[in-house]
């Protein structure tokens, strides 16, 4: 398992070596930040003398250079903007999103779990089809929208939930979280149902059955580990979706997460921000996809195996 | 058509299984076929009954009917199957479900996907144990063990924590055999227990099943394509075609006189009545489908004795001897042949 594991980080570790090269050159394309920062009457001398200021003076592998030397020693620069750290930005930001980003995904499979397991149990009964008909709206029902709807309706309309913002108790999440959980959840739905109708068709399963087994020992002592493993595969792609920046929901509703900080330096051309935002969502992507393969192998004794020690 | 008003081959007295008039239904997308079609049987204690025929022709569906583990799609609507005297088409799904173990288990024939992938195999052995005797898991575990013992898995204390993927196909074998005889059940049915292995293999299966069947008394029902299986291991044979028992009787009396046309066809096509130079003698043509079963006799399209009085008149199965029946209208003829 150690070695699985070591391994795993190994060739992840790659990728991410040219996310950040990439990421790094892509901003540069974008025009420099001189042309943002100073007024259009700045002289000549002001211009040479800010770009100096931030290193905009070198060429781009010198600067590359200073910026990998310094990243190696976890400084990620300073914003142009704010004039503060950019790692500290970013670890601002970047909690509210993850925490979102958790509860979302925890309710989406749990309620995934429990809705497509009970549709497939019985194929074609109403209660599949009453399932695979809401799965399908809550899949395609388009967020922004939902969120919109949300505000007017708990918000303005009926005055029960705060239209936006973090501060207050447990209501200040249920439209955020109600808006992101929909459609995960309807993807994850029509997921569980489709791998657990074949795992409860599988010849194990009549075996267990065979054994006197009931249907809650059958569903879950059985076929549901077997049914898991492309859920979670699933799963850990819509994880990334979030991570990567809930933007639409924190626009509307203000959550100073991290879509909405990547979002804001790319506009502003504030490189420093914007690579530490993108280095923390790529570094984290990738710890999220090795714990899905961990999962996988925790799951699946033939996974494990089929990694030679 | 009626259900068959003739007593099973093997004395219906103190019989483990005794299924009369099974007639099991799928629906498909062109309508409602019959699967299985006035199907009766029964096997006492100690005993083996084969159940004899090509893929397709109702055997399986049978065995699944009688352990109550059909899919939706397929249902039983007429008939009887009782096991030790209880008639378990009638009990409620809780009380099918105290009897699957203990009354009536079944072995399936690919073990690989018959054995959950992602459970060791010692808690899949353990499970009837836990269901039924309410045994903790660590006494359950035990019991596991020592039926792993009994199959002849080597180290079993060690190999109860491997997985199925981790097991030869013999071993895999033996290993649903074992959860099959865990609760000493009376009835065993044998779903094809060794197409998927090879021959010195198929043949262990067969001496421990035979051996399990000494020890613990129970009757089997032995479901194969397999005619020289049959011959060694079966005291009955049911001959299926088309979702109808054609032929039934004592397997060295079929054997030796078959007396329906379908019965003496595959035992012509063993290879070893084969003549050098002449092509394998084989039965000609297909089965038909179960949506175009034709109306009169079943076998009339790959019949050599057909004539027309078999496209009009469906043959019930009749008794041609002590303990045997056959539904053809000419099984005197074939007698003389």
């Amino acid at each position: 398992m150690t070695s699985f594991l070591g391994r795993r980080i190994v060739s992840s570790a790659i990728p991410l070596v040219f996310v950040v090269l990439g990421v790094f050159c892509l901003a540069r394309l974008t025009g420099n930040p001189v042309d943002l920062y100073l007024p259009l009457s700045a002289t000549s001398q002001q211009r040479a003398e800010f770009s100096a200021a931030h290193g905009f003076d070198d060429s781009i592998p010198v600067q590359l250079w200073d910026y990998l030397t310094q990243a190696a020693q976890f400084d990620f620069g300073t914003s142009l903007r704010t004039g503060q750290s950019a790692a500290t930005m970013v670890l601002d930001a970047f909690p509210v999103t993850l925490q979102l980003a958790g509860v979302t995904m925890l309710l989406a499979i749990l309620g995934a779990l429990l809705v497509g397991s009970l549709a497939a149990y019985r194929p074609n009964s109403l209660i599949d089809r009453i399932a695979g008909l809401l799965s399908m709206i809550a899949a395609s029902i388009p967020d922004f929208w939902f969120a919109i709807m949300g505000v007017l309706v708990f918000g303005v309309g009926l005055d029960w939930l705060p239209t936006s913002g973090t501060l207050g108790g447990a209501e200040v999440w249920v439209l955020p979280i109600a808006t992101l959980v929909i459609r995960p959840f309807g993807v994850l739905v029509q997921v569980v149902r489709g791998s657990m109708v074949g795992a409860l068709s599988a010849p194990y399963v009549k075996v267990a059955r065979s054994k006197g087994a009931g249907a809650g020992r059958v569903v879950f002592g059985h076929a549901l580990r077997n049914a898991v493993t492309p859920v979670l595969t699933v799963a850990g792609d819509l994880t990334v979706g979030l991570v990567n920046g809930a933007v639409i929901v924190e626009t509307i509703f203000g959550w100073p997460g991290i879509g909405k900080l990547m979002i804001d330096s790319i506009l502003q051309r504030d490189f420093a921000v914007l690579q530490a935002a993108v280095l923390i969502t790529a570094v984290t992507i990738f710890a999220l996809n090795i714990l899905v393969d961990v999962c996988h192998a925790l799951i699946d004794p033939r996974v494990r195996q089929a990694v030679p020690a | 058509m009626k259900p068959s008003t003739l007593p099973a081959p093997a004395a219906a007295e103190g019989a483990a299984l005794e299924v009369e008039g099974l007639r099991v239904e799928l629906r498909t997308p062109s309508g409602t076929v019959r699967a299985v079609d006035d199907v009766s049987f029964s096997v006492r204690k100690g005993r083996t009954l084969a159940l004899l025929g090509e893929s397709g022709c109702g055997k399986s569906m049978t065995a699944l009917s009688i352990a109550g583990l059909l899919d939706p799609v397929a249902e039983v609507t007429e008939g009887s199957v009782r096991v030790s005297g209880t008639d378990v088409l009638r009990l409620s799904p809780a009380g099918r479900r105290k009897l699957a173990g203990p009354g009536l288990s079944i072995v399936f024939q690919d073990a690989l996907t018959a054995l959950n992938p992602v459970q060791p195999v010692g808690r899949q052995l353990a499970e009837p144990f836990r269901i039924h005797r309410g045994l903790s898991r660590r006494e359950a575990k035990e019991k596991a063990i020592e039926l792993m013992t009994r199959v002849g898995i080597p180290e079993p204390r060690l190999r109860a924590r491997s997985y199925p993927h981790q097991f030869s196909g013999g071993m895999r074998q033996r290993l649903l055999i074992a959860m099959a005889v865990a609760l000493d059940p009376d009835v065993l049915i044998a779903d094809e227990p060794t197409t998927a292995l090879d021959v010195t293999v198929q043949a262990q299966i067969m001496r421990l099943l035979r051996d399990l069947q000494t020890e613990r008394d129970m009757a089997i029902v032995l479901i194969t394509h397999d005619l020289a299986v049959v011959a060694q291991r079966a005291d009955d044979v049911v001959v299926m075609y088309a979702g109808n028992v054609v032929e039934t009787g004592p397997v060295h009396e079929v054997f030796a006189h078959p007396r329906h046309p379908y019965t003496k066809g595959l035992l012509d096509s063993v290879p070893e009545h084969a003549v050098r130079g002449r092509p394998l003698p084989a039965v000609p043509g297909s089965p038909p489908e179960l949506s175009a079963v034709p109306s009169g006799c079943v076998f009339q399209a790959r019949c050599p004795l057909a004539q027309e009085r078999c496209a009009q008149e469906r043959p019930h199965l009749v008794s041609v001897g002590a303990s045997r029946s056959a539904a053809c209208h000419f099984s005197e003829e074939l007698d003389r042949v």
